[in-house]
């Protein structure tokens, strides 16, 4: 029962969140629901005993992306009055790529067959959770069956990270900066010089 | 109607006073905590430190309280009003949640879960979102600016907060906080993984926006930074919110490198202390070397401060976990666990 | 130095173990601190604190209303009116003085030829309302009773430099 009342209470708090976050009226609000939804999916996650997942969830969406998402959202100086302006006229083109979308994923569901091996595995009881541990079992198909994929997911994110390194990174000339290394290597010797200036001479 | 008291009313009941058990004592010990600082740096400064209410001061975190209880709410026109008010609650609240994880002693704890340190990682992580909706719904430049920094600041460091977390975990094999302190019988991980211990430290000091990186609230350049706007008992969150987190991060350290509720030698005189008196012993410890590093070291600069961060902290945890998951692998020395 | 030594020290945090020892080492020193209200440190004879007028032994008041005091003040805080009073010697009916305007220079003090007008030790005059430092003659005299053998006892020690 708790469990009933526990889903219900995500779900829908979700549900009304994931809502708020494309009808707010200020952005920053929209990112704040964003992170609720985020939080209560999370929970989602937890009541299915994903509890890795659910971590995951908090630790990547809402501790790193949403972060960035509220930054850059926070720093915009858009006059969001004016960008609504042409909400009016957009609707019907929005409103039939919407239309598109929905049909699209009403067939693939409705034509959605499931390989007979895979409907086996679901058959299969779900080892315990006091055998093994979800991140156990995790790491166990992770680093077994897909270790390929997931060592190409891996070099894809990297390759991605490197790109937008090499993209943005300039080593403009002129530039004056902080060599840390530099200044702690200097020493009174090679720095400074003592000389004896004879009166009226000057160096 | 018994049975669903039975079932739920009584486990219920037991879990309050059991939360309650847990978050009073942490509210007593974050207003001493405040006194400790006032002291100790008091003293470092030759100074004596507040002495005046109470005997030796004691009484003066709770007239501190009852001032700031007392005192007027402001909030500005300009600012957010919802979001104003959330920020302090959001940073409060976070503060405390993360304490249903740790363990005070063996079996001592609110929810043993699975996944006990990510959840910790996660819950610390969540901490930038008070700072930053502070710093916005405030309206102030100040307040923006020192939120920004605080927002960067934060999450740089805990990258390398989490790839140190990885090292102590390829040494457990369990992400489970009372596995991690069983683990440290023989021998507490600040032996073996030293450097990682301090860098871990290191961090946190920076996670808690805590000198020398407490840039965020630089009162030289940004007055107070994301708290300039907050007055009273907004302002007292925010106060005890940080403070607790200090608390939560040293209690992290000492689970993580410090044997948690194992005393140091497991031998007679010292396994008549109680499991949590040393648990306690060692956050207290921490805490000292929080504010004796606030005592001795001035402000870095916001660009040392991501230098740090991002060219030194960053590359040398992602080599110790290289270094050592190697050793592990090399010398047979994973925990075989499950 | 040589490179090895230098990045040993940077690497092993050697100057900030260094740095934490020496704070370590303060704090367990003797405290230096004056616990104010009951402790009070120690008043150089030329401190300028409060001002008060002095009177001599017999009770007469020194001021011979000369207005030396108000010319030298620089923050123009000193306003003196005089007339001759019924005995004939010359007197001040108002004595002004606006210690929200005053700088404690001291300039009146040394200007006075007869030591009527002097800034003594107390500087625990703090008020609850701005008028109240707005001091009348009847406070300047009432100060200088009060504070007389305090007073003599600095102008003493420091005659020997005036």
């Amino acid at each position: 029962m708790i469990e009933a009342l526990a889903f219900y209470i995500f779900s829908s708090i979700a549900v009304a969140a994931a809502f708020m976050v494309i009808s707010a009226r200020n952005p920053v609000h929209s990112v704040l629901f964003l992170i609720l939804t985020f939080f209560n999916v999370a929970g989602m996650f937890v009541i299915l005993g994903a509890e890795f997942l659910a971590m995951i969830l908090v630790v990547v969406y809402v501790g790193a992306v949403a972060v960035l998402f509220m930054f850059v959202v926070m720093m915009l100086d858009i006059n969001f009055v004016e960008l609504r302006q042409g909400f009016l006229n957009y609707l019907p083109i929005g409103s039939l790529i919407g239309l598109v979308m929905l049909i699209e994923l009403a067939t693939l569901f409705g034509s959605w067959v499931v390989t007979p091996v895979i409907a086996n595995r679901g058959l299969m009881p779900t080892p315990s959770p006091d055998i093994t541990t979800n991140t156990h079992a995790l790491g166990n198909i992770v680093y077994t069956h897909y270790v390929y994929l997931f060592q190409a997911a891996g070099m894809i994110l990297l390759v991605a990270m490197i790109g937008a390194i090499v993209l943005t990174h300039r080593n403009r000339p002129g530039v004056k900066k902080q060599d840390i290394g530099r200044q702690l290597n200097r020493n009174p010797a090679n720095s400074v010089e003592i000389r004896k200036v004879e009166i009226g001479k000057g160096i | 109607m018994v049975e669903i008291w039975d079932n739920y009313g009584l486990p219920m009941v037991w879990m309050i006073l059991k939360i309650i058990a847990i978050v009073f004592p942490i509210m007593l010990s974050v207003a001493y905590l405040t006194l400790a600082e006032r002291k100790v740096i008091g003293a470092m400064h030759l100074r004596k430190g507040p002495n005046v209410v109470g005997p030796f001061g004691l009484f003066q975190p709770l007239a501190d309280g009852l001032k700031l209880f007392l005192k007027e709410t402001i909030i500005p026109s300009g600012a957010n009003r919802g979001v104003f008010i959330l920020a302090p609650c959001v940073t409060f609240v976070l503060a405390l949640i993360a304490w249903a994880v740790i363990p005070f002693d063996k079996g001592m704890v609110l929810s043993n879960i699975n996944v006990g340190i990510l959840y910790l990682f996660a819950i610390s992580s969540l901490g930038v979102y008070g700072i930053l909706m502070a710093g916005w719904a405030s309206n102030s430049r100040y307040a923006f600016l020192g939120a920004m920094r605080s927002a960067a600041q934060m999450i740089s460091y805990e990258v390398s907060m989490g790839l140190i977390i990885i090292t102590v975990l390829l040494c457990v094999g369990s992400l489970n906080l009372s596995d991690i302190v069983m683990a440290q019988r023989e021998m507490w991980f600040i032996v073996p993984l030293f450097p990682m211990g301090v860098i871990f430290f290191v961090s946190t000091l920076a996670e808690t926006n805590r000198h020398p990186f407490d840039l965020p609230e630089a009162e030289a350049e940004l007055v107070a930074g994301y708290n300039v706007e907050y007055s009273a008992m907004t302002f007292a969150l925010f106060f005890l919110g940080e403070y607790a987190n200090m608390i939560l991060m040293s209690a992290m350290t000492s689970v993580l490198f410090l044997g948690g509720w194992l005393p140091p030698f497991n031998a007679i005189p010292f396994t008549w202390i109680p499991g949590p008196v040393w648990f306690a012993l060692k956050i207290a410890f921490c805490l000292f070397i929080f504010i004796w590093v606030r005592a001795t070291f001035p402000r870095y600069r916001y660009d040392q401060l991501m230098r740090l961060g991002w060219k030194i902290f960053l590359p040398l945890s992602l080599a110790a976990v290289a270094i050592v998951s190697g050793i592990l692998v090399a010398f047979n020395l994973t925990p075989n666990h499950g | 130095m040589g490179f090895i030594e230098k990045n040993t020290r940077a690497i092993l945090l050697i100057e900030l173990a260094a740095g934490m020892a020496l704070t370590l080492k303060y704090f367990f020193r003797r405290k230096v601190t004056v616990n104010y209200p009951y402790e009070k440190g120690p008043l150089s004879p030329r401190f300028r604190g409060e001002h008060a007028l002095r009177r001599y032994p017999n009770g007469e008041e020194r001021c011979i209303a000369c207005k030396l005091c108000e010319a030298i003040c620089p923050a123009q805080a000193i306003v003196i009116e005089a007339q001759p009073r019924d005995d004939g010697s010359r007197r001040t009916t108002r004595y002004d003085i606006d210690m929200t305007k005053c700088i404690y220079c001291g300039y009146c003090e040394e200007a006075c030829p007869v030591d009527a007008i002097v800034e003594g030790p107390n500087f625990e005059f703090a008020t609850e309302t701005r008028e109240e430092l707005m001091y009348d003659k009847d406070k300047l005299l009432a100060n200088g009773d009060q504070w007389e053998t305090e007073i003599a006892e600095r102008l003493r020690l420091n005659s020997p430099f005036r």
